[in-house]
């Protein structure tokens, strides 16, 4: 039994080699690669990831998706923009209130695709449209400037050595980790994402599990954003253009199940990391802007190719011979 | 019209699955241009048949004689070619295409590039019309009711020449002027020389369409006879005189107070039905395939909805509106099908038999793994469940452990009325035995126990009760001194009802 938890680790960890083999080769490649302030400079680009990453993890463990990730993001940095500079009030609370807002908008967006039994990629791609267009409206197509020095701390500051963004997706990992392996609500999530059917004659409401899964990814989202806008010291409409997508793809190369009821946090963070590293290491070896795209695209198809083979529908070794020897009769 | 020519001749096929010896030598001979009916209990073996005459399975051993033409194995492709053609219970269309695109589908009505969409309608009408129905070639399939649904399929058959065609159960979903027009269709193709096995569990459709009947039992014909040679009563007999092979362990019956009282109850597709159920007792569902059975139990359970009547547990009158409830309540409930409703497969052990009690088992959010190892271990231990841990996954285990896990997960939670479905289905003959005297040692613990089961004899061993199902409703309810088979099936195929 040690055995073969032995193996399951190194199976679920391979992911570490491939960065660890990526990471010499940007080496090679440029030396300002493997220095202290680019390892940190990866770290906290892929906290902001992490943490909506934590939240479309929430999603996919149940079985359903959120497409609408980035745009979450988009619409809080320029919600708490407009509310302290436009409107000159206080940046704690318009951080509070985004997050409130974003929760509330996961609510409304888990019911409407849940109980509505609207595809959820669907759904959600028509939320993000939504949410995208709001943030262009609300910012009048044009970034805010101007938001207060103290506001940037939360995505540019320090808590001893540590950027503040890791600490805090540490944070969010952590309780996210804990709920899902420790608490009875975790395990009502995956048991939601494995077997639907079973599930409900398990006695579970798997309905509003998921919907709770909408909300904590909103809610998530909020956050991210909310480092987001203290990183870039702006309110962006486009802050999270095109990075659902990138968290989708890190999270299925980090393992988290595209059907539901499988995923770890740790090893879903490694995904982020992964894509955020190649990011960083092509940008460094001044790889053309769109080529990196190109390779994107790519990494993200191996990604879904590789987790179609590992959720290849289970055979057993014996129906399998049996098949080979019907075949050469 | 007594035309002696045999088009279909079997002979001597046997068919073994794994654990089952599904057709043992079976003979038949069909006639040019009559109707045989083919009938049987649920696992006779008529569809493994089927599947040998349309090349779905190849037999073992045994010949196929189509039209003067000896095969060892029918092959769908040569099936299709001589003309083999088969209604199945689930049609094979494609609802959002037009009725002529159903038709001809992977057929070609013209050459060249470009299909000629007119003359494939005008071919669609033609063959309708010799079926004597009026249906729009360019209708859509899935604007039409279920009857004319049936037809599509019986014209697409058509317009690959067929000249012998299969029907299983094609009046199951019918109502009853659709039957009306299916029986004047099988007439009108048999007046133009087509050869049909009929398959029903209705016995009276026999009389009105076929003009010989074949009963099969256990993988083996039973007999063969003229339509007119033959009564109701006599059909049944035949049906059943089946050995009784498995032993039932005894078990000690003391009954308690009524825990389970179902009144007028109705749900979507079954009922009324009334019944009680006391502790310690074991009822049977007892009734064919679709009969309404799961629907009854799954409406109890609260994972489908009660539309009418009462249902009292524990003398307190309840209405589930989802399973949680019911479990609540002290109800569990074991699926039919294991794979997608009874375990998480890939989950592991433990997950599946803590999940309903999981919120008890916590305290703060936070799991007591503790006891939880406690409570699955002891169930793993109580049912000799064979796991290498408790860890593994569920989809590594057997069907006969992964069962127990289901159920396992029922005990933990300390349900005290347990509805059983098919409990032993795909379940190999050992494992059945255990769980036979697993369900025996949960009654004599006071457990109020329903079992669903479609194998008479497991029905009869295993029950104290039993009520019969028929088309959704509730037929007979016999107790122990009055089984038998006879009487089951006769309740169970509509021929005596209460």
């Amino acid at each position: 039994m040690e055995n073969s938890k032995l193996k399951t680790f190194v199976r679920d960890y391979t992911i570490v080699i491939v960065i660890a083999l990526l990471a010499v080769g940007f080496t090679i490649g440029n030396k300002n690669f493997f220095t202290v302030s680019n390892f940190l400079t990866i770290m906290r680009q892929s906290a902001i990831m992490g943490v909506c990453g934590v939240g479309l993890m929430f999603c996919m463990v149940t079985g359903s998706i959120n497409l609408a990730t980035g745009s979450f993001m988009s619409l809080t940095t320029v919600l708490v923009a407009l509310w302290s500079v436009n409107w000159g009030q206080n940046w704690i609370i318009g951080m509070i209130l985004a997050v409130i807002i974003c929760t509330i908008i996961g609510f409304v967006m888990g019911e409407v695709i849940i109980r509505g039994n609207i595809n959820p990629m669907i759904g959600s791609l028509a939320v993000k449209t939504i949410l995208a267009g709001a943030a262009y409206l609300i910012s009048g197509g044009l970034p805010i400037y101007g938001i207060p020095d103290e506001s940037k701390w939360l995505g540019q500051g320090f808590i001893g050595i540590i950027p503040v963004p890791v600490v805090v997706l540490v944070v969010v990992a952590v309780i996210a980790s804990i709920v899902f392996t420790k608490t009875y609500l975790g395990r009502k999530f995956f048991a939601a994402g494995s077997n639907d059917e079973a599930a409900r004659l398990s006695g579970i409401r798997t309905k509003e599990i998921r919907i709770a899964s909408f909300i904590v990814c909103g809610m998530l989202c909020g956050i991210a954003g909310c480092i987001q806008l203290g990183r870039m010291g702006s309110g962006q409409p486009a802050a999270g253009s095109e990075v659902e997508m990138n968290i989708l793809a890190a999270l299925i190369i980090g393992g988290v199940a595209i059907g539901g009821g499988e995923g770890k946090v740790l090893r879903a963070f490694c995904g982020v990391f992964l894509i955020n590293m190649l990011t960083n290491g092509m940008t460094l070896m001044n790889v053309n802007q769109y080529w990196q795209q190109v390779v994107q695209g790519f990494v993200f198809l191996f990604a879904v190719l590789l987790e179609a083979y590992q959720h290849r529908p289970y055979v057993p070794k014996k129906a399998k011979e049996d098949k080979k020897a019907a075949a050469k009769t | 019209m007594s035309n002696q020519e045999v088009l279909l001749r079997l002979s001597h096929i046997e068919k073994s699955f794994p654990g089952v010896h599904a057709l043992k030598d079976v003979s038949l001979e069909v006639r040019k241009g009559e109707v045989l009916a083919l009938i049987g209990e649920n696992g006779a073996g008529k569809s493994t048949l089927i599947k040998a005459i349309t090349g779905a399975h190849a037999p073992d051993s045994g010949t196929i004689e189509f039209d003067g033409v000896t095969y060892d194995k029918m092959t769908p492709e040569i099936a299709l070619q001589v003309g083999i053609g088969a209604i199945y219970q689930e049609f094979t269309q494609a609802p959002p295409l037009s009725v002529a695109e159903n038709v001809f589908m992977n057929l070609r009505v013209n050459d060249g590039p470009f299909r000629d969409y007119a003359l494939m309608c005008k071919k669609t009408k033609e063959i309708t019309d010799k079926l004597g129905v009026d249906i729009n070639p360019r209708a859509l399939v899935k604007d039409l009711t279920v009857g004319y649904k049936q037809l599509v399929e019986i014209s697409k058959a058509l317009a690959r020449n067929a000249r012998f065609l299969i029907m299983d159960e094609p009046t199951a979903p019918l109502t009853d002027d659709e039957v009306e027009l299916l029986f004047k269709i099988i007439r009108e193709l048999k007046e133009q020389g087509m050869t049909i096995i009929y398959i029903s569990h209705r016995l009276d459709e026999l009389f009105e369409v076929s003009d010989r009947v074949t009963v099969m039992r256990d993988g083996e014909v039973v007999v063969t006879k003229d339509i007119n040679e033959i009564d109701k009563p006599m059909l049944i007999k035949y049906m059943v005189g089946r050995e009784l092979k498995e032993s039932f362990p005894e078990r000690d019956k003391h009954y308690g107070d009524v825990v389970l009282e179902v009144k007028d109850f109705c749900g979507e597709t079954v009922g009324p039905v009334s019944f009680t159920l006391r502790e310690g007792e074991i009822l049977g569902f007892g009734g064919l395939v679709g009969a309404g059975r799961t629907e009854l139990a799954r409406a109890i359970f609260g994972a489908d909805p009660q539309v009418s009547g009462e249902l009292y547990v524990k003398g307190q009158k309840v209405h589930f509106k989802s399973s949680m409830e019911a479990i609540e309540h002290g109800l569990g409930y074991v699926s039919e099908d294991r794979k997608n409703q009874g375990v998480l497969q890939n989950m592991a052990v433990d997950f599946n038999i803590s999940l309903p009690i999981i919120k008890k088992l916590s305290h703060m959010l936070l799991v007591n793994t503790k006891k939880e190892r406690e409570i699955v271990q002891k169930q793993v231990d109580d049912m000799s469940i064979k796991t290498p841990s408790l860890k593994q996954r569920t989809s590594n285990l057997s069907g006969g452990n992964q069962q127990k896990v289901v159920l396992g997960k029922w005990l933990a939670s300390e349900s005290d009325i347990l509805i059983l479905d098919e409990p032993t289905r795909g379940i190999d003959v050992g494992s059945k035995q255990e769980i036979y005297k697993l369900i025996n040692r949960l009654a004599e613990q006071g457990k109020a126990i329903i079992v669903i089961s479609s194998e008479m004899e497991e029905l009869l061993g295993l029950t104290d009760r039993m009520l019969v199902l028929y088309e959704g409703k509730c037929t007979g309810k016999l107790e122990k001194e009055e089984y038998s088979q006879e009487k089951v099936l006769q309740y169970a195929s509509g021929e005596l009802s209460l």
